[in-house]
């Protein structure tokens, strides 16, 4: 580079040659030269800047060709996540407490078409109808030749129909794969299962929901994939169940009833180890419900749970263990049982005439009306409210089914005198069989509240102490007798020492008033007595048993029965070992000074 | 000396590309591999659901109550009823033997072997 100097001589001497001041060319050289190093610069930094500008361009162009191209693309999973046994199926399992499978998921296709990609849609519609008669040739004809785009037309399918179906070769037919809810027992445990259904439905895919049951209660669990695929454990035993339910069925066909139910409960821990109500359903093709007339009438309904009825005399140990636990009576008071009780407009009468006076122990075993009402008198209707609040008899059971709230029990609309009389027999309180299991379990909880749950293990804390546990020890050993020597006497099982109570009520009129030839009659019972296990109701609906020359209603001659043959199968699979009863105390066993 | 430098980084550089490579492909086959392990699982694991269920469709208690009602001549299956079992205590057992004394002298008070 050649540097113009400063002060060249040439100028120099020329400027002074014209008297000029020869510093000014300098400066002038100076300004120029500085001008020179400033454009240099200036364009430099420019240059500089250039190619920051390019650098970001690039930067953010090949941030948003990324955001671009994540937001254009269909998801997909990451290849080399692990996939354990997270995700196996859309709804876990159910399953009973040993393990044993009551509902699962099945693989299965549905079948769709889209006429407008058929070769011969008269054709198919013949070959479907021949595949499932259930469709109708000349609606499928108008669907597949009319208007209509898509149409579903099974919602699942066999393997067989599924192979059928493509036999016929048609494009314009197609298959959605399914998962769907299969109950491997049939109609084992139906309204405790309820049953399931499409929800929401796709080509790929489809929902399943439950409708009732265990399967819409735990609807949420059983579809969160956090679960890691774990399945649901009820506290029923598959064979006890069973066996309940087979003799339950026979017991009802026997003694004619229209409807029966049996509860199995676990005294400890409140869980039910098997539930019945008849008729019964299959889950895997569940009916529709009733449109009109009594919705008790339709197999879906839950008798157990759902159905309330004025239970007769089991509730009468209630109005007794509570006297006793308030320290009115004790088991050898002797109780006034001359008949009829007057009670103003109102006259409570006994089955039979029980004589002038009864022990408390025998108004029990003899089942007397006259008596309880007595006792009921002294305990008085706000005492006898609470204690069968704190029995769970006002509200509705805590069990987990979607239909427990309708099991609603109804109450009198004012408690008054009379209403707590005909209550201490069970007459004017309407419960379900759950709620009295509950209550029976309570009792041979040694007073301590049980609450009925079907989830196994769940270890709920221990209830609140209801009544003491000498008084639920007196309560039993009357109950005990009530089977050795009073109206349950068919209720003895040789080797369980079962202890219970029956009870049989009028059925109401729903125009009021009571029926003179229907009723409920119930056995509550509990084995074994001396150390008590298990609770089982047995509630027969309208049963008459005609083995005699007069049609029998009572529960003696008909819940009793079946109870004890209940009892009988059952026991052995629970696995209870027959023991022989330990012998009866001495009548003194405690002396006070 | 620099010339050597260069020449190594690019030798190096060439090295690592090739490896890379082959790093590449090996990672795709056992991604591919593990996809068709996997799809392979989720088909067995669905071929045991079904046979799961299947198995409970099979024994469910209907049935088998059914086929031991069928088979009833050569299986004379029952219900289980409580005199079938009990506890060990309640079982009579018979009374063993006492055992042959052999040695009259052994069970006799045996005098003390002195020293």
């Amino acid at each position: 580079m050649i540097r113009t100097p400063l002060r060249p001589l040439a100028r120099i001497l020329q400027a002074r040659e014209k008297g000029e001041n020869p510093d000014a060319i300098e400066r002038e050289n100076r300004r120029l030269r500085s001008e020179e190093a400033r454009d240099k610069a200036k364009g430099r930094a420019e240059g500089r800047l250039l190619v920051l500008a390019a650098v970001f361009l690039v930067a953010f162009g090949a941030v948003g060709a990324r955001m671009g191209a994540l937001a254009a693309t269909e998801p997909a999973e990451p290849r080399v996540a692990t996939s354990g046994a997270a995700i196996l199926t859309q709804r876990a399992d159910i399953t009973d407490r040993k393990g044993r499978v009551l509902a699962t998921n099945l693989l299965t296709h549905s079948l769709y078409a889209q006429p407008r990609q058929m070769v011969d849609p008269v054709r198919v519609a013949q070959e479907l109808a021949k595949v499932f008669p259930d469709l109708d040739v000349a609606r499928l004809t108008r669907d597949f030749t009319g208007e209509r785009k898509f149409l579903w037309i099974k919602k699942k399918m066999s393997p067989e129909q599924m192979q059928a179906v493509h036999d016929i070769g048609d494009p314009g037919l197609m298959f959605g794969p399914r998962e769907m809810r299969l109950y491997p027992n049939g109609a084992l445990a139906a309204h405790i299962l309820g049953g399931a259904s499409f929800g929401r439905e796709g080509v790929g895919s489809a929902e399943i929901v439950g409708v009732a049951g265990v399967e819409k209660a735990f609807d949420g669990w059983l579809r969160d994939p956090g679960n890691g695929g774990a399945g649901l454990t009820l506290s029923l035993d598959l064979t006890v169940q069973s066996a309940m339910e087979e003799v339950l069925a026979g017991g009802m066909k026997l003694m004619n009833a229209k409807g029966a139910t049996a509860i199995l409960m676990e005294v400890a821990t409140g869980e039910i180890v098997a539930m019945a109500s008849l008729p019964d359903y299959d889950p895997n093709d569940r009916p529709s419900p009733l449109t009109k007339g009594d919705a008790s009438d339709s197999p879906l309904f839950n008798r157990a749970v759902q159905g309330v009825y004025e239970l007769g005399s089991t509730f009468k140990i209630f109005a007794v263990a509570q006297a006793l636990d308030l320290g009115l009576v004790n088991p050898g008071t002797m109780i006034d049982t001359k008949g009829p009780l007057t009670w103003g407009r109102h006259r409570i009468r006994d089955f039979h005439d029980y004589g002038p006076r009864l022990s408390v122990t025998d108004v029990i075993v003899e089942s007397s009306n006259i008596g309880t009402a007595r006792i009921a008198m002294m305990v008085g209707p706000e005492r006898q409210q609470q204690f069968l609040r704190s029995l769970g008899f006002l509200e509705p059971t805590p069990v987990e089914l979607v239909e427990a709230p309708t099991g609603k029990p109804l109450l009198p609309a004012k408690w008054s005198d009379i209403s707590s009389l005909t209550i201490s027999y069970g007459h004017g309180l309407s419960a379900s069989p759950l709620h009295l299991a509950a209550a029976y379990a309570t009792i041979a909880n040694g007073g301590r509240k049980v609450s009925p749950t079907l989830i196994h293990g769940a270890g709920a804390e221990p209830g609140p102490q209801v009544m003491s546990p000498a008084v639920a020890r007196e309560s039993m050993n009357m109950l005990r007798q009530v089977v050795t020597r009073g109206t349950a006497s068919f209720g003895d099982v040789k080797g369980y020492a079962v202890a219970g109570k029956t009870g049989t009520a009028d059925k109401a009129k729903p125009s009021g008033g009571y029926y003179k030839d229907k009723v409920i009659a119930t056995f509550a019972s509990v084995f074994p007595a001396h150390a008590p296990k298990y609770v089982l109701i047995t509630t027969l609906d309208e049963p008459v048993e005609t083995a005699g020359n007069e049609p029998r209603r009572t529960a003696g001659w008909t819940a009793v029965p079946v109870g004890a043959e209940i009892i009988r199968r059952t026991a052995p699979l629970l696995g209870l070992r027959p023991e022989v009863e330990p012998a009866a105390p001495d009548a003194l066993t405690l002396v006070h000074n | 000396m620099r010339n050597l430098i260069y020449l190594m980084t690019a030798v190096s550089v060439m090295g690592l590309a090739f490896w890379a490579y082959g790093e590449n492909y090996r990672t795709r086959s056992s991604l591919d591999r593990m996809e068709r392990l996997q799809g392979e699982i989720a088909g067995l694991r669905e071929g045991l659901g079904v046979l799961r269920a299947e198995w409970a469709y099979l024994n469910r208690p209907d049935r088998l109550r059914e086929l031991a009602n069928l088979n009833f001549e050569r299986l004379a299956l029952l219900p289980l009823a409580p005199e079938q079992f009990g506890a060990l205590a309640q079982v009579a057992h018979p009374v063993p033997d006492l055992p042959l004394v052999l040695d009259p002298v052994d069970t006799a008070a045996r005098p003390e072997v002195q020293p």
